[in-house]
């Protein structure tokens, strides 16, 4: 339990880091408001992909084999995979098929996800991610700290230690330009040599067959069009019906994530190129039981835009690391208590349930809702302490009691008021860290009423 | 018109003042107050804690106080949503249906219901106004800065009425105090470290007042004050429309 | 089998309440100038926008800009190139492209976005391994918002089509945004009518 809260004292240690943190992030959501209030239909738009996610959700079944059919049709290979480990080992086998030695990657949070690279490194095929931020971090071998912008915790005087490192530039450069142009270079050559080439998948369209990625670096095409195999790898719930929804979904998606009208690249993979091949794989790993939740399945209308970590005021606060899983944040804290509510049980918790999320979110998912929702089903599974148990138990006796509320009111006023300050602040008075306690009144204001207004 | 007056648990221990400005408030501009005394709390701290189960006691116990009034009237943005959002999970009777719909924030009960547009008090200071995110974001008393809408914000129209106010500009207009009820020992950290950044922005601002909607933001953010000892001062909305004075 | 496990565990777990699938309304032109607002949004993202009134003078528009370019590569008959696209068998080959011009529409206003479609690389790499982009862009073919472009193209059509809003741009270190990421370092958009080319 709260092993978040460690996370983020840990992380706010370092108070002027937490702040550069907090202000990279801030700038982007800034960035999101003016684009969004440019656009008169915005929440227009956000009722309309919520109400299309909704259709999809509630028509998966038959979206899945439509889309399945046509990308049959297009010359498209479609694998099905139930979970992470099936995943991996479907993966392998398309690339053991073709003798695949050097593979390149753009952003596929479904990969990181089932653990692809630690998965085919073990089995003696590189694995290259080509997305600047994901390349950074993983030449560090840490995990993406955001969905979008995998490596906002790091600073360019890191980013430039790790490049002297691993890539040989100039020891103490930290210049962006100069370091992206390295990794440039360095990335260039791994397109040109590499034998096949994944993706995630933004969205697949059902009356199409096709799949829509979208990137601003256009290295998911320099993988997929210099390699003579690519696989595209989505989640069951990546589904749109048709092509126009496009249009609703691509003036959201990256005004929502990084406050740009659109992604530069917007790439839609329908047929393989002569020659060559094109595989998808769909992946269920827990979604279909998601599905199965009421309270929490429209947490599978995510577009993976990061807003709601953007927006964040704890993510901004304690960083993408201190939620241990791939999606941190909030859409994070609402998908992972369904995969393992032990392992996960504090990421509910993880939140002053502020509602940013949730207004901020593109596809009108009630993110705050749903944490207050995992919340009750934690207690109710048995995951508080049982100190926290009892006090809640006892104070719910008490508030349903006025006169045992009224009596213990006043007593803890007058603890208050006479107790030595060392006494009141020990250690174990969380509230004290940091504030004072409010200073108690002689007079509750029941009390004050009785003696002034005695006849209401 | 009957008025049921909800004075929530930490205000009526700790800041009895914002209960009396209230209920003097409503008085001056001409209501019939009443003020159940065998009320308690709404359940929030219980249920945002995910003991909503051990709530519903608390909600009973409320709903059988308050559901023979037109309207109850909380100073509180956040229990007023507590009540009208999360009575969801007992028994809909027509007492519970009566009481989520009529449970009222002071300004929404200010501006929708007395429909006031003038009120006779003065405040001649810089005041920044800290929104709290339940009055903002769920009862919708103003607009935010993530949604485009057209709202207007029913905390700045009534501060708009005190004579000699100076509503200042905030970098951040909406930004969460990091209160969030229990949030605040859970993660006590965090949100100490969410309410200096929200301080500092109001103390950049130029701001020599801090209010809100919501006492339990202002608890939070007075604690953090009165530890550092910058002497920001912090009034309840209430009490400036009440006409106190510094 | 993995496929009828996934298929029936969505049918078991989907929601019972049907969920219609809404119409997309018209998002109606507020009178904006659509050329302008294109230019202006193309430009935002990092795109030059060249207007040539004549395509012919596309040789001389791109001897202005890149003086100094090495390879130009180019499915266009009326472009003076030094490779011969048909003939490459290897798209790694084109690594070595300097200037790429290819044809592309339609473009979109609301974000300075053009459709390209493979039919218009001839390869499907062209586009993103050139080291600079030059798209020639019909006025004519402009629309408001993506809507729009999206009822005009077919996207099956091809089997490989993009919409490309400038260079290859990237903000992953330290939020300093830097063009010239993994693709095209530059976009230069031609607007040219396509009546009098090729």
């Amino acid at each position: 339990m709260m092993e978040h809260a460690q996370k983020a004292s840990r992380f706010i240690e370092n108070e002027s880091r937490t702040d550069w943190h907090d202000a990279s992030l801030w700038f982007i959501r800034t960035k999101r408001d003016r684009v969004a209030h440019n656009i008169p239909e915005w929440e227009q738009l956000r009722e309309l992909a919520s109400q299309i996610k909704d259709n999809v959700l509630a028509n998966l079944d038959a979206y899945l084999e439509q889309f399945e059919a046509q990308a049959l049709k297009n010359g498209v290979k479609v694998h099905w995979a139930a979970d992470a480990e099936a995943h991996n080992r479907i993966v392998h086998d398309i690339l053991a098929g073709h003798g695949v030695r050097r593979l390149v990657k753009s952003k596929s949070m479904l990969t990181e996800e089932c653990h692809l690279n630690e998965y085919l490194s073990r089995q003696g095929i590189e694995v290259v991610d080509t997305d600047l931020g994901e390349r950074i971090i993983q030449l560090r071998e840490e995990p993406p700290s955001h969905i979008v912008m995998p490596a906002i915790h790091l600073k360019k005087e890191e980013i430039g230690e790790l490049f002297y490192e691993k890539l040989h530039t100039e020891k103490g450069a930290t210049d962006p330009a100069y370091l992206t142009e390295a990794a440039r270079r360095h990335l260039r050559e791994k397109f040109v040599g590499a034998d096949a080439a994944i993706t995630g998948v933004n969205f697949a369209v059902a009356e199409t067959g096709g799949v829509v990625v979208c990137t601003n670096e256009g290295n998911a095409d320099m993988g997929v069009h210099l390699a003579p195999l690519q696989i595209h790898c989505m989640g069951i719930e990546k589904i749109i019906p048709r092509a126009a929804d496009l249009g609703v979904f691509t003036r959201l998606l990256a005004r929502s994530a990084t406050g740009q009208p659109v992604t530069i690249y917007t790439s839609h993979y329908h047929r393989p190129g002569p020659g060559r091949e094109m595989h998808i794989v769909i992946v269920d790993n827990g979604r279909s039981a998601q599905l199965g939740r009421p309270d929490f399945r429209n947490s599978l209308k995510c577009i993976r835009c990061g807003a709601c970590m953007n927006t964040c005021p704890v993510y901004r606060r304690s960083g993408g690391h201190s939620y241990g899983y791939t999606i941190p944040g909030p859409i994070g804290s609402i998908l992972t208590p369904g995969i393992d509510l032990k392992k996960y049980g504090d990421l509910p918790f993880a939140s002053s349930l502020c509602g940013s999320c949730s207004d901020v979110c593109p596809v009108r998912i009630d993110i705050h809702q749903q944490l207050y929702r995992w919340r009750q089903v934690v207690v109710k599974e048995g995951g508080l302490p049982l100190v926290k148990r009892l006090v809640l138990n006892g104070a719910a006796w008490m508030l349903s009691r006025p006169a045992v509320y009224g009596f213990f009111g006043k007593l803890m006023r007058k603890a208050m008021r006479r107790l030595p300050r060392r006494f009141l602040y020990n250690r174990f008075n969380e509230w004290g860290k940091g504030r004072e306690l409010p200073e108690p009144p002689r007079q509750s204001f029941n009390e004050w009423h009785k003696q002034n207004r005695s006849r209401s | 018109m009957k008025i049921g007056l909800f004075i929530p648990c930490y205000i009526d221990q700790f800041y009895p003042q914002v209960g009396v400005a209230t209920l003097e408030l409503l008085e001056k501009l001409g209501c019939q107050v009443h003020y159940p005394d065998k009320q308690t709390c709404c359940g929030q701290p219980l249920a945002n804690s995910g003991a909503e189960s051990a709530a519903t006691h608390i909600y009973r116990h409320f709903v059988q106080l308050f559901h023979t009034y037109d309207y109850i009237v909380a100073p509180s943005g956040s229990c007023t949503y507590h009540v009208r959002k999360h009575f969801d999970c007992i028994e809909q009777t027509g007492e519970v249906q009566h009481v989520r719909k009529h449970t009222l924030d002071l300004s929404e009960f200010l501006l929708d219901v007395l429909k006031i547009d003038a009120l006779d008090s003065r405040f001649p200071y810089k005041v920044g106004l800290h929104q709290s995110c339940h009055g903002l974001r769920g009862l919708r008393l103003g607009p935010d800065s993530e949604r485009v809408s057209q709202e207007r914000s029913k905390l700045g129209a009534l501060l708009g009425m005190v004579e000699g106010l100076e509503l200042v500009d905030l970098k951040r207009p909406d930004e969460c105090c990091g209160f969030g009820g229990t949030f605040a020992v859970n993660e006590s950290v965090l949100s100490v470290k969410m309410g200096k950044d929200r301080i500092a922005d109001h103390e950049n601002s130029g701001v020599e007042v801090l209010t809100a909607g919501d006492m339990s933001c202002l608890m939070h953010l007075e604690g953090i004050i009165r530890r550092q000892g910058t002497g920001l001062h912090v009034k309840h909305i209430a009490e400036i429309l009440n006409g106190v004075q510094l | 089998m993995s496929r009828s496990a996934i298929i029936d565990a969505i049918r078991r777990n989907k929601p019972a309440a049907p969920a219609p699938l809404p119409g997309i309304p018209v998002f109606a032109n507020d009178g904006a100038d659509m050329l302008e607002t294109f230019i202006a949004t193309a430009e935002t993202g990092g795109s030059q926008v060249i207007r040539i009134s004549d395509s012919r003078d596309i040789g001389t528009a791109l001897s202005i800009r890149f003086p100094d370019a090495g390879i130009i590569a180019s499915p266009l008959l009326f472009i003076d190139t030094h490779i011969n696209l048909e003939a490459v068998q290897n798209p790694a080959e084109l690594e070595q492209v300097d200037i790429a011009v290819i044809r592309g529409g339609p473009g979109v206003a609301e974000n300075g976005a053009i459709w390209i479609s493979e039919a218009d690389c001839m390869h499907r790499v062209l586009p993103f391994i050139c080291q600079h982009l030059f798209v020639l862009l019909d006025p004519a073919g402009i629309v408001q918002n993506m809507h729009q472009a999206y009822e005009r193209i077919r996207i099956e059509k091809q089997g490989f089509g993009v919409f490309i809003a400038g260079p290859s741009k990237t903000a992953d270190i330290e939020q300093s945004l830097v063009t010239g990421a993994q693709a095209a370092r530059s976009l230069t958009i031609f607007l040219t009518a396509f009546s009098d080319s090729k």
